[in-house]
């Protein structure tokens, strides 16, 4: 990032307060053994539905669990899951937009065809399906998150490549005779950087949303690990009585995914000025 | 014109067919016998054994795909064991209902979300444009299925206004109402599930708009219009609004598979009879025909409503039409 592009973003209000709620969540995310006022799977039934109070501000869940640590403890496994699948849909993405831009013609042709069909699928019932059909664990949870979470990026590479390599430096490597391999990965996508942070930082909040979906739906995260969607799913029932079991981690997942989307539309107005108005 | 539908619908071929393949891949690479997939578990081992052979499990897999393909591609998606009726049936009673559901959420989406971008950028970067601003992305990074439950909290458990579950209140208060009545109580039991719907939708058109607006109100031809000494309202309203509509037609078709994802969540929550709600029971009953199904006709919804979104943008900017087929 130049020091235009980073001047751009400290003026940006919206962004710095996503930035500083990111680094607040890691914070707590990495502390939470230390922060957490109790253990997040330690049953006390005898306090079971405590409303929010100072010895559970966030109140407890029908075991007793304290749903403050539970959201502590939901925040490793909720940003773990982005982070994963976000790195597996973006290497993913990079290549296939970069082999398609490159090598054009028919490879072209095929890679986006075949972008096109994936991006039919509602992206949940896809995930839907396969889950239904394999064995849901959290690494095959975030396997299929990263496979079908790539085609944005890949279209946004092959377009960055397409017009990056009709540039002169491009040229004058080629009239060098660097090799095509050489060329791709040092000349031209060291030049379509930008972009693809964008797209990770956005493709966090989005995964990290759609983890919540498949949580609350019973087929994420499996109990009794804890996980924003599932708590949402445990409170569905006793909405009325103890509105604290939904409310709370519902929030968590609205504060993260509204980090990174914040992050990321500044990143994007930052490193990109013709987008800026 | 012609020529353009055309090509489009021509280019719509191999995403049809990409589609179908992808879904029996998904099936042949899950692990155990596909075939297992296809019939109740209780079966006795030799009446499997006989239907394999019966149905062709045992032939090569390029013939099972091409036969496999046909039978898809002509609506026949085999039988529902969690029915007890054939896929195609359970499918046609609840499209209508996930239609009905995102079609009005689509429309609000679009009305409202097109009347806060202009605001937002009639009034670009005042108190009014950051506040929209923020509120779009509030809404847009919230979870719909918790706005969903946020929503029965207040406005029917605290508040009692509207009502939560099915699409029409009980059928003996139902039958008794008059025509009238009806249609009254449907919009009602439509009002929480279509906004928990839209609202995230809503605030991505919101965005898009402001910046479709931001991008025509520099032209010169709204210069112009000021200058003739037009209204700011009319050069805002009627000059720069008719421009910078025209990008935002493509996201009608952009959205489709983001609201029908939505209305896994949505119909689950509210008992909606739709097909997101089918799908989700399916999986728990482990009725694999209905869940394949379900996955095709949402991709070919999407086909289709992409379809519609290119050929609408094709009416209203020439443009469009002339520059070619590719995309």
């Amino acid at each position: 990032m130049n020091r235009a592009s980073f001047a751009r973003f400290r003026a940006n209000r919206l962004a710095l307060a996503g930035l500083v709620a990111m680094l607040l969540l890691y914070l707590f995310a990495l502390l939470t053994p230390l922060v957490a006022p109790f253990e997040p799977n330690r049953q006390d039934l005898e306090a079971s539905h405590t409303p929010p109070s100072p010895g559970h501000p966030l109140g407890t869940d029908q075991f007793g669990r304290d749903v403050l640590s539970r959201i502590l403890c939901g925040s490793r496994i909720s940003l773990f899951i982005g982070f994963v699948s976000v790195a597996i849909s973006i290497t993913i993405g990079v290549l296939v937009g970069a082999a398609a831009g490159y090598l054009g013609g028919p490879a072209d042709w095929t890679l986006m065809r075949a972008v096109d069909v994936l991006l039919s699928f509602p992206r949940l019932i896809l995930l839907l399906a396969v889950i239904a059909l394999f064995r849901p664990s959290i690494f095959f949870l975030v396997a299929v998150l990263g496979a079908t979470g790539w085609m944005g990026t890949a279209r946004i590479v092959r377009g960055e490549v397409l017009s990056i390599r009709e540039r002169e430096y491009v040229l004058a490597a080629r009239a060098l005779g660097f090799g095509r391999r050489r060329i791709l990965f040092l000349h031209i996508l060291p030049n379509a950087v930008a972009p693809i942070i964008v797209a990770a930082t956005l493709g966090v909040g989005n995964t990290v949303l759609l983890e919540a979906s498949l949580s609350f739906l019973g087929l994420g995260v499996q109990p009794p690990a804890a996980s924003w969607g599932t708590m949402i799913s445990d409170g569905r029932h006793v909405l009325t009585s103890a509105w604290w079991l939904s409310t709370f981690p519902g929030l968590a997942i609205l504060i993260t995914v509204l980090a990174f989307n914040l992050v990321g539309d500044g990143l994007r107005d930052a490193l990109d000025p013709r987008l800026r108005r | 014109m012609t020529g353009f539908i055309l090509r489009r619908l021509g280019s719509a071929v191999p995403l049809l067919l990409g589609i179908a393949t992808l879904v029996f891949f998904v099936v042949h690479l899950a692990p155990g016998d596909p075939a297992a997939i296809f019939w109740n578990p209780d079966a006795d081992p030799d009446v499997v054994r006989l239907m394999r052979e019966n149905l062709g499990l045992d032939d090569p897999l390029p013939v099972q795909y091409g036969r496999w393909l046909a039978s898809f591609l002509t609506g026949d998606f085999g039988y529902s064991f969690g029915h007890r009726r054939p896929v195609a049936d359970v499918i046609a009673d609840a499209l209508p209902n996930t239609l009905l559901l995102s079609g009005v959420s689509l429309v609000v989406v679009f009305a409202l979300g097109i009347a806060v971008g202009v605001v937002s950028a009639a009034r670009q970067y005042s108190r009014v444009d950051h506040a929209l601003t923020f509120l779009s992305f509030f809404f847009y990074s919230m979870p719909g299925f918790w706005f969903a439950l946020m929503l029965l909290l207040v406005f029917h458990y605290h508040l009692r206004w509207l009502p939560a579950d099915q699409m029409t209140s009980i059928s003996h208060i139902y039958d008794s109402l008059t025509p009238l009545g009806k249609a009254a109580d449907r919009a009602r039991h439509l009002v929480l599930p279509a906004t928990a719907l839209g609202l995230g939708a809503m605030a991505a058109v919101a965005r898009y708009t402001r910046a479709s607006m931001l991008e025509v109100i520099r032209m010169d031809y709204i210069r112009t219009a000021r200058a003739k000494g037009l209204s700011e309202r009319r050069v805002i309203l009627v000059h720069a609004l008719r421009n910078a509509l025209l990008p935002v037609i493509t996201l009608l078709g952009l959205y489709l598979p983001f609201l029908f994802s939505g209305a896994v969540l949505i119909e689950t929550i509210f008992g909606w009879p739709g097909m997101g709600r089918i799908a989700v029971t399916a999986i728990f009953q482990r009725d694999y025909p209905l869940i394949l199904a379900t996955t095709f006709v949402s991709a070919l919804l999407v086909v289709g409503g992409n379809l519609l979104a290119d050929v609408a943008y094709g009416i209203v900017d020439p443009r469009i039409r002339r520059g070619g087929g590719a995309s």
